[in-house]
């Protein structure tokens, strides 16, 4: 099994999808960064899917626990560069991804972070 | 009378053989093809009927390869198959000066063959016309449907004229690939110059405008008609949440003040745009 | 072009194995991104069912050549415990694994043909095809 690595970057945690992810590596991937978002103290995560292929139900559910499992931790979560086919595919297949915010891209998510926790004080 | 097939079958090969001038002569003068193309055609040919098992691979492969040339060129389907058919009419001349049954019963059997190849290139003609009918279909869908910035952050695609499934798709993912590419935020679906929406065309649309959400960017639908508008609640698709305006004027306006453009009308002529953008 | 082959399902890398061979073949006869990137994701949702569902099973990747346009074909088929009631396995939401019930009926809407048969004790197989536009 293959792990994600995460990259710290200030108060950031920074996870750029590079391999063709199999189940296991998955909810390894969960597990690792609810252990580094409460063990530094991020207050935001970004998942960057620029380089997957695609997302089937059981990434798009990781996706959704991420967000909603690091929003409990304080901090928020942006996916960015999901590809046009993977979104036209998620749509078709039937997932939303309720909850999860997205960006266009790795510049895009950081000043979305910076915008919401401006908002949050 | 009875011949046995296979001595048929080599008095062909030998007629082919001793008569190749005149035969290709004959064929170029009745087909019209040029003699560089039918030469190699034919000793493919010769190669094959004078194996054990006639293998026609080569034979297939050459005349695949001279009906694509002929779509290409303009030629119709009958001038086509007559560049094979004719090889018939050439060979029979032959075959009846030598006058033996071999010959005649011999003939019988390469017709059929012919035939068969007339056919198969008929066959590989409209496969080729059709492939490049397709091929101008699409590249018609791309002419069609330009994805334009309209400021930074924000592109459009105006729709003109009637959305089908097929283009409706391509304008789609053509749209979410400038989104991309661009690094734009905001996209407006302008459909004023649409009379008419069918139920999968709908579903297009609103599938584009959640798979955009999904990418992390809006889209604003304009220019409704009253009777797509209509249309769309008689089928009881469910628009929900998506952001709809009445003309492309109304979306831009709509987009920039999203994007953190401001636009105040301070003149009458003098449009004054402040941006403020993390 | 390639002759049909037969993948197992064993392991959660199998199941990549898949993907990756489905996609290949699905960008070699010249489908477009958007429609390899359904059928691979129909093939990934497919793949895990088998193997969640029926702790096992394979795949028969076939290339369909010689009609108007180049397709794909994927034939899963496992020997698990099969499906008691088809029509509710394709009702959106059902789901036995704790899922979010989009495997079988969300892989139905990526592909053009999709074929379920099943019983009880009988095993499953899934036959989805998708051919270029």
């Amino acid at each position: 099994m293959e792990r994600v690595p995460i990259l710290k970057l200030g108060d950031i945690l920074i996870v750029s999808i590079q391999i063709d992810l199999d189940d296991q590596s998955v909810l390894a991937l969960q597990e690792d960064l609810a252990d580094m978002v409460v063990s530094s103290g991020a207050r935001g995560v970004i998942i960057d899917i620029t380089a997957v292929e695609i997302v089937d139900s059981f990434i798009g559910r990781m996706l959704s626990t991420i967000a909603a499992m690091t929003r409990m931790l304080d901090a928020e979560t942006v996916v960015v560069g999901m590809r046009p086919a993977v979104a036209i595919t998620l749509v078709e297949l039937g997932l939303s991804l309720g909850g999860v915010r997205t960006a266009l891209n790795l510049e895009k998510g950081v000043a979305m972070l910076e915008h919401v926790r401006g908002a949050a004080g | 009378m009875s011949v046995p097939a296979e001595a048929a079958r080599r008095r062909i090969v030998d007629l082919f053989l001793s008569s190749e001038e005149r035969l290709l002569r004959r064929w170029t003068q009745l087909s019209g093809a040029s003699p560089d193309e039918l030469r190699d055609l034919y000793q493919a040919l010769r190669t094959a009927i004078s194996g054990e098992e006639g293998d026609l691979a080569d034979v297939r492969g050459l005349l695949a390869e001279l009906s694509r040339a002929r779509v290409r060129q303009g030629y119709t389907p009958s001038d086509t198959a007559r560049l094979v058919f004719s090889l018939k009419e050439a060979l029979y001349e032959v075959v009846e000066d030598d006058g033996g049954p071999e010959a005649l019963r011999g003939f019988v059997w390469f017709s059929r063959l012919i035939d068969d190849l007339g056919l198969y290139t008929f066959e590989t003609y409209s496969a080729a016309r059709e492939k490049i009918m397709l091929d101008q279909a699409e590249q018609l869908l791309e002419l069609s449907t330009p994805v334009v910035k309209l400021w930074e952050g924000i592109v459009a695609v105006p729709l003109v004229g009637t959305l089908d499934s097929a283009r409706t798709q391509v304008v789609m993912e053509k749209l979410l690939q400038t989104l991309v590419e661009t690094g734009s935020e905001h996209a407006v679906i302008d459909i004023t110059g649409v009379p008419a929406v069918d139920t999968q065309v709908a579903q297009h649309l609103l599938k584009t405008v959640v798979a955009a959400r999904l990418m992390g960017a809006e889209c604003v639908i304009s220019g409704i008609r009253p009777q797509i508008a209509h249309t769309i609640v008689t089928l009881g698709i469910e628009f929900g949440d998506i952001v709809t305006k009445a003309s492309l004027a109304d979306a831009l306006s709509y987009a920039l003040k999203r994007s953190g453009v401001e636009i105040t009308g301070a003149a009458r002529t003098r449009v004054a745009v402040r941006a403020e953008r993390g | 072009m390639s002759g049909p082959q037969e993948l197992p399902i064993v392991t959660n890398g199998d199941v990549v194995l898949v993907r990756q061979q489905v996609r290949s073949l699905a960008a070699e006869i010249g489908l477009s991104l958007v429609e390899q990137t359904k059928i691979v994701t129909a093939a990934s949702e497919l793949a895990r069912n088998a193997l969640v569902h029926a702790g096992g099973g394979r795949v028969l990747i076939q290339v369909l050549e010689g009609g108007r346009r180049p397709g794909l074909r994927l034939v899963f088929s496992d020997e698990g415990p099969g499906i008691p009631d088809v029509d509710q396995a394709l009702t959106e939401g059902w789901s036995t694994a704790g899922g979010l019930g989009l495997g079988l009926s969300g892989s139905r809407r990526l592909v053009d043909e999709f074929d379920l048969v099943s019983a009880p004790g009988e095993g499953t197989r899934v036959t989805v095809t998708k051919w270029a536009r």
